[in-house]
This record gives structure tokens, sequence and C-alpha cells, in this order.
């Protein structure tokens, strides 16, 4: 009986052990998409391959790839979260408001927090933002597609309510009133290395440990991948399901402050369809969006080949509209392949 | 195309079968081979369905009944084997193909819509039209007119999901019985039906041989099935052991077949002191969630001692998973108290519980066992992940050790830890999960039908594992619906029947009174 068995367990990994090169190739498939990528408009461009327009382009990736780490996080449980580019609009018009002056009438004076006070309180904005979606999904049962697309209109609606419809543009602060530097998180660089793309690297690598090195990262692999087994081996599905929306709804609100940061303007309407955005970075990196499946570097691929594509193709002076019809190329190809890695094992 | 490859059977007494006439089977299966991965479901398995008569499918869980009918049925495909329909092989690429020949199938889940009533239901997919779209008043006329034969007084306009489970079943039957088939597949369909009902559908089954069409019946009440059957097959582990007509068998032959006499489960472990009360509950009560008058859990009460290992035996439906799921903590009790060495856990969470010493292994497997995306090294570390957390980081050293130690224990054949689960056989599988749950160290373990589906050597070796746990101190509850291993492996057998306690036996209590005992009546 042993015996068989061991031979029929033999006969089903022995296709395993034999790497061939389409298994490489469709595994690693971000990775290639991305060198190729990069090659191509190398070729095509003298200006492609230098140091200065790769930290360019990353900076733009940054905002991307901020708001697809929160999502992954979302759809490694298994859900979806379409309110993020809401979220990053509301967040960054709400640190405009801060920067602006805070009125109290009753009191009759003007509060202008400092820069740090704005941050935080942006980052709480945001997270509150998630909460409300991971309170309607884990508590109240509400489809997260509904529950975020729901959180998409109000996060819209209160950033037009809150500036009139209109742009916020004196982000810079005042020096006599000790709340400048709002635009160093956008322009200033360490060791010539944007902030932004700084603030993305951090965020990818707290991402990246707790994914793999805590229980939590555990959980939410567990959870994603079959919520009732994970819940009668004593996972907290709830509150895991619950952080996952908050944690998305923070790294919106940093993505917010960096993206007004960069445009010294904080715009009511400023990431609209950003979420459908990261959600393809996602996917590229090869997150299978039924949960479970996914991880930190292949977000960050994702993210760097939509956004190395998207840059590339403006500076060969492709039109904007063939951009548009190129990403989305890209996006379909990305889930034909993950069926084809995943599809296989269902049978 | 003889019958004389019914040689498959184990017993000599059923060579009578070779004088059966060949022109009277309908269809026939011929070395029907099927494998799912590792696990081999069905092993050359021959099987005749004869014109006008009901032949009956006998065997235990995960013996290949199912998955025979499926491919008798064109849901799935075999690995190899043949189909004969009137002695002409055949090939199905779907249900709908078999349908077309005649042949439908009664799954033992319902495969009804519950947003649509009864008349959209029972048309679904092969509405009457007439030139001005789907007729339906023609289709409420013939709805109703079946709703009579089959003596229902359910209105045609009436949502499904309003009618109770064995109403569906019905409606479920009346779509079968209005594809006007040759051959109709019944995979459990008394199984949510009142007595009363049972007896309708027999009405109905003795009037569809009249009029030559030939049933193929499956089911766990082997008396009922018996009233019914002009013949009987027996698969045991994929493999066809025994066939017979109705005249040659009694329920003790079925049992036997069914069962099998060569392979000893062994017997309960003894030779150590039980110690104090490990477990203990008291009056618990859960309600029906559907609504109904029943209580699904009434008012039961047990205790299990410290190295006890206790089998709760009973039919589908007698409460058994209702009563351990919410022991564990996944249902809420209604009323009643569970207490786990005295103390009262009812109002602890489930992973409160797992820390306090109880743990279960669910029914299901694959939905509610293992997390299919992660290893297998992954699954059996998931309940015990603060075990190797150092503040807040996991450490991989730790964990490798633990699932190397449970991988030892528990007996798992596999590459290594990182071996994807879906790689491992059924039996293999289980002992993940049950592995899981012991890494927890519990003082109570659970078992939700642990046995299902899996091949019999794996069965030897989980209750080898349990007894030499029990011998450590494990109280074991053992949830089955299989006799013969209430006596393998029991101190204590507990037997339920619709909610209720309906008997306790110890270990040397006879198959027939505990089958008796469930509701699973033998009459003399």
């Amino acid at each position: 009986m042993s015996a068989q068995q061991e031979q029929t367990l033999n006969k089903a990994t022995s296709p395993a052990k034999k790497v061939d090169i389409g298994r490489l190739l469709l595994e690693g498939r971000a990775f290639f998409a991305l060198i190729a990528i990069i090659v191509f408009f190398s070729f095509m461009s003298p200006n492609y391959f230098t140091v200065n327009n790769f930290l360019i382009m990353s900076s733009h990736v940054a905002i991307y790839g901020l708001l697809a780490m929160g999502m992954l996080l979302v759809i490694l449980n298994g859900g979806i979260d379409l309110s993020v580019g809401s979220t990053l609009g509301l967040s960054g018009v709400f640190a405009g408001f801060l920067m602006q002056g805070v009125n109290i009438q009753a009191l009759g004076i003007t509060l202008y927090p400092s820069l740090w006070v704005v941050v935080v309180l942006t980052c709480a904005l945001g997270a509150f933002v998630g909460l409300v979606n991971g309170v309607l999904i884990a508590r109240f049962n509400v489809p997260a597609f509904v529950a975020t697309l729901g959180t998409l209109y109000v996060a819209r609606g209160a950033a037009l309510l809150m500036t009139n419809g209109l742009t916020f543009n004196k982000l810079e602060g005042d020096p006599s009133l000790g709340n400048t530097g709002f635009d160093w998180l956008g322009f200033n660089r360490i060791a010539n290395i944007p902030i932004s793309v700084i603030i993305f690297i951090v965020v990818t690598l707290l991402c990246g440990i707790m994914l793999s090195r805590t229980a939590f990262g555990r959980w939410l692999y567990a959870s994603g991948g079959n919520e009732q087994a994970a819940d009668l081996s004593g996972v907290p599905i709830k509150r895991v399901k619950i952080t996952v929306y908050v944690l998305s709804g923070i790294c919106a609100a940093i993505a917010g402050l960096v993206l007004s940061s960069q445009l010294t303007s904080a715009g009511p309407t400023a990431g609209t369809t950003y979420e459908l955005t990261a959600i393809a970075a996602v996917v590229i990196g090869g997150a299978a969006l039924t949960g479970g499946r996914g991880n930190v570097q292949g977000t960050l691929l994702g993210a760097l080949v939509i956004g190395y594509l998207s840059d590339g193709l403006v500076i060969i002076g492709v039109s904007s509209y063939w951009q548009t019809v190129f990403t989305g190329s890209v996006i379909v190809l990305a889930v034909l392949l993950n069926s084809l890695q995943y599809g296989k094992k269902g049978k | 195309m003889t019958v004389s490859m019914m040689q498959a059977s184990t017993n000599g007494n059923n060579q009578a079968t070779a004088k059966t006439a060949t022109n009277d089977v309908v269809l026939a299966a011929r070395h029907i081979t099927k494998t799912f991965g590792n696990t081999q479901a069905l092993k050359a398995v021959n099987f005749d369905i004869y014109k006008g008569q009901v032949t009956t499918l006998f065997g235990e869980n995960g013996a290949g009944k199912s998955t025979l009918m499926k491919i008798l049925s064109g849901v799935i495909s075999p690995t190899s084997g043949d189909i004969l329909l009137d002695g002409k092989a055949i090939h199905f690429n779907s249900a709908a193909e078999a349908r077309a020949q005649g042949i439908s199938i009664i799954h033992q889940e319902l495969s009804l819509a519950p947003n649509l009533n009864v008349r959209d239901n029972i048309f679904m997919g092969r509405e009457i039209t007439n030139s001005k779209g789907v007729d339906y008043a023609e289709e409420e006329r013939q709805a109703k007119a079946l709703m009579e034969e089959l003596q229902e007084s359910i209105d045609p306009l009436t949502p499904l999901e309003e009618l109770r489970l064995g109403q569906q079943q019905i409606i479920e039957i009346a779509r079968a019985i209005s594809q006007k088939s040759r051959i109709l597949i019944m995979d459990e369909p008394t199984s949510a039906l009142s007595a009363t009902e049972v007896e309708v559908l027999f009405k109905v089954i003795n009037d569809l041989k009249k009029r030559g069409v030939s049933i193929v019946y499956i089911s766990h009440h082997l008396e009922e099935a018996l009233q019914i059957t002009d013949h009987a097959v027996v698969l045991r582990d994929g493999t066809m052991t025994a066939y017979a007509p109705r005249k040659d068998i009694d329920l003790e032959w079925i049992v036997r077949h069914m069962v099998g006499e060569n392979f000893d489960l062994g017997s309960p472990p003894t030779g150590y002191e039980m110690g104090n009360t490990a477990l203990e509950v008291d009056s618990l009560v859960i309600h029906d969630p559907k609504g109904g008058a029943f209580n699904v859990v009434d008012h039961l009460s047990l205790k299990v001692r410290e190295g006890e290992i206790v089998c709760i035996y009973g039919l589908m439906g007698a409460g058994r998973s209702e009563f351990m799921e919410c022991a564990a903590g996944r249902l809420k009790a209604d009323s009643g108290r569970i207490l786990l060495k005295d103390e009262e856990i009812s109002s602890l969470s489930i992973a409160d519980r797992i820390a306090a010493g109880l743990a279960l292994v669910p029914e299901d497997r694959q939905k509610d066992g293992l997390v299919q995306t992660m290893s297998v090294g992954q699954n059996l570390s998931l309940a015990s992940i603060g075990e190797f957390t150092r503040r807040f980081f996991t450490s991989n050293k730790a964990e490798t050790h633990l699932i190397n130690q449970s991988i030892k224990d528990v007996t798992v054949k596999t590459d290594s830890g990182d071996a994807p689960i879906g790689s491992l056989s059924g039996g293999n599988q289980q002992k993940v999960v049950i592995g899981k749950m012991l890494a927890t160290h519990p003082n109570v373990l659970l078992l939700d039908e642990p046995s299902r589906g899996i091949d019999i050597g794996a069965k030897a070796e989980v209750f080898r594992l349990l007894a030499e746990r029990a011998k450590q101190g494990l109280a074991v509850v053992y949830s089955t619906s299989e006799v013969a291993e209430c006596l393998s492996i029991a101190h204590r057998i507990i037997v339920m029947n619709k909610g209720k306690i309906a008997a306790e036996f110890n270990a040397n209590v006879s198959k027939e009174k505990i089958m008796a005992a469930s509701g699973e009546a033998i009459k003399d």
C-alpha cells in the first residue's frame, strides 16, 4: 500500500523536477516583461536608459506602488478595495485643508498644525476610511466590491465638498507659522533618491516583512486561501479582514500626501481611477484575485511594469490614447497567464 | 460483455448471476477506472443496469459510488474503461449528451436554483416554447400534473427557497421524471425525505419500473434500499466486491461485503488507566437554523474522560457535526453548557478554545480543513503559529522543527514540508489536518468523520495514531457513519438520532444493535 502510494507520489512530483523554460518564463513573467520593456525603450530612445530618468519614472511608480501594496494585502485576503483612488484624493485635500490653517470660529483663532501633525492626521483619515470598509465587509457581510464602491463615491464627494470643487494651491506653509516642509515629500532627495521612492521602498519592505515573517502575514495568507479552514484553526479572520482594509487606507493616504506634495497642489479629483491601476499592478504581479496567492516582489514588479511602460511610451512620443490600449493589453495578458499558472491545479 | 465479468465478486454464491440474460442490460460499465490526482476512486469496476428494474449500489462513504454514477451520467469521464448502451460502446462528453440518450441523474446535492419557482426549476434548460416565447401556461400545467403524480400539494409558482428540503428533493425527482428518461440514477434521494415522502417515492419508482424505466438507486439506508431493489452491487474502496439479485441477499450479506471481513482495523487500545473528565457537555441544545420544529442537537449530555475514545455513530443529519462544531465554537449553542476540565468554555472564541485544549478536525477536509494555496508545512503549522513566533516575528527554524516533528508524528507521506498540499493523497491530506490540530497539544480532540474518503490503509494509520495519543491521556470524540469503525476504535459508542442520544454501548456490542439504535432499523 505504502509503496504504491509513494510511487504515485513520485509520479506526481517528477514533472515539477524537470524545470523547463516555459515554466520558468511563466513564473517569472513580470520580471521578464520588465526587462523586455527596459531593453525595448532603451533602444527606442537615448534618454530612457539614464539614472535620472529611472529616478523620475520611479517617483511616478511610487504613487501607484503605494496604492498597490495596500491593494495587495486586500487581494490576498480575497477582497478588493475600489476606494483607494478616492481616499488618495480625499487625503490630499485634507492635508491641503490643514496646511491652509484650521479656523475655529468659536474661539476666534486659526490653527496651523505643524507638518508631522498634518501627516499623522491624514494617515488617520485614510485609516478611518479603511476601517469603515473593513467593518462593513467583515461585520455586516457587505460584499467588498459594493462596500468599497460606496466609499469610492462618498470619499470623492467629501473631497469635493471640502474644497467646493476647487484646488488648494498654497501648500508650502509659512516660516513664521512653523508649518513649512510639505514640498519635502515630493521634491527632496536623499542620496539623490527622491523621498517618494524612499517612502515606497520602506512601505514595500514593511509589507514584505509583515507577510513573510509575522503571524499576521500567515493569518492573511491562510484566511485568503480558505477562510473556513483558517477560522477553525483559530485565525481571527474578522480582525484580519478589517486590518487589511485599514492598512490599504493608510497606504492610500500616504500616496495622497506624496502626490499633492509632488504637484504642490491638492485637488479633489486627484487619483481618479488610480484604484484600477493599483489592481492591475497586483494582478500583473501574479496575485490571484481569489485570494491567498501573491507577494510583495510580484506587486513591485507589476507596478514597475505599468509605470515604466507608460512613461516609456510618453518618452518615445506615442499618443496617450495608444498608451491606454497598451496598458489594457498588458493587464489582460497578465490575467491570462495567471489563469494558466493557477487554473491547471484546480482540476 | 457477458456477465462473467462479475468475477470481482469475493463470494461464490453469486455464480447464479451468470444466468441473467444479457439482452436485459440497457447500460453496462466495463472495467471503469477513474483517478483523481493520486487517488484511485474506481478500479476496473463493472456495473450493469437492467431494463425496468432497480439496481442498488451499496458502499461506504468514499467507496466510489458517486464517482461511478457521475461517469454513467456523463458528468465526468472515466480514466479508462467502456460504457455500453444497448450493447454499443458510447462516450458522453457532458451530462447533456447523456440526457439526450435518456440517462438522468438526481444528485445527492440538489442542483436546483433557489431563486426560481418550482415550474421554472422543473423546466430549467429545456423550456417549452411557442411562437410567443416560453409557454408558461403549458409548463405550469405539466408541473401541476407532475406534482399530482408525486402526491405533493405544491403550487408550481412557489419559489423553491420557500420549500422544505424534502420537498425540494421531490422537485428534483419531478424534474428527472419529466425528462422521460430511460435510465434514472438516484443518488441518496431519501436522505432528506420523511417516511411518508419515502413511501410516495417508492410508489413512483414502481410506476416507473412498469413503464420500463431502469433505476439505479444509492442509499445509506440499507433496509429501505432492500425494499425497493431488484439487484445489489457492492463497492468497497473503488472495487466491486459483490453482486447478486435480490432473492440471494439479505442485510447481513450487504454489510459483510461493504465493510469487508479480511481487513481488521484493530481493537480499542487497552492496558492503561483513564483519567478525570476532560470534556463535559450538559444538556446542549441547538435549534434548527432553518427554523424547523426539530432541534438539530436536542438536550445532549456527554462526559468524556482523559484517555477515552468515544465514537458517535449516526446517520447523516443526526446532529453529530452540529454538536462538534458547537463544541469547537463555530456554531452558537441555544442553551446548555460545555465544560473543558470543569471550566465553562461556551463564551470563548475558536482560538481561545484551541488554546484551552479543545481542537476539532472538521468533516469536510477540502472546505474546512485545508488551505489549498499553502504548502503541506504551512497547513500543519497553521493552528500553532504562536509556538514559533518570538515577539513580532516568526522563526523559520522553530517552524521547520515543528513541521518536521508533525510530519513524523502523523506519518505524512510527502517529499518535504514545502510540497503543495494538493500533491498529497486524500489519506495524507487528512493526516495533515489531524496533525495540524494535534500540534496545538489538545486535551480533547474532536474528529468529525475523519475516515471519509480515505483508503483503508490510511484509516488504520489514523486509528493507530489516535490509540497512541489516547494512551498519553488525550480524550477523543470520533464521529462516524461506519459501524465497523466504532467497534475497532471506541471504548464507548454513542448512537445519535435526530439530535438526541438514542443509545449508548460499550465496546463489545454487535453491529446490528448499533445500526438498529440509529434509526437505520433492521426489521426481523
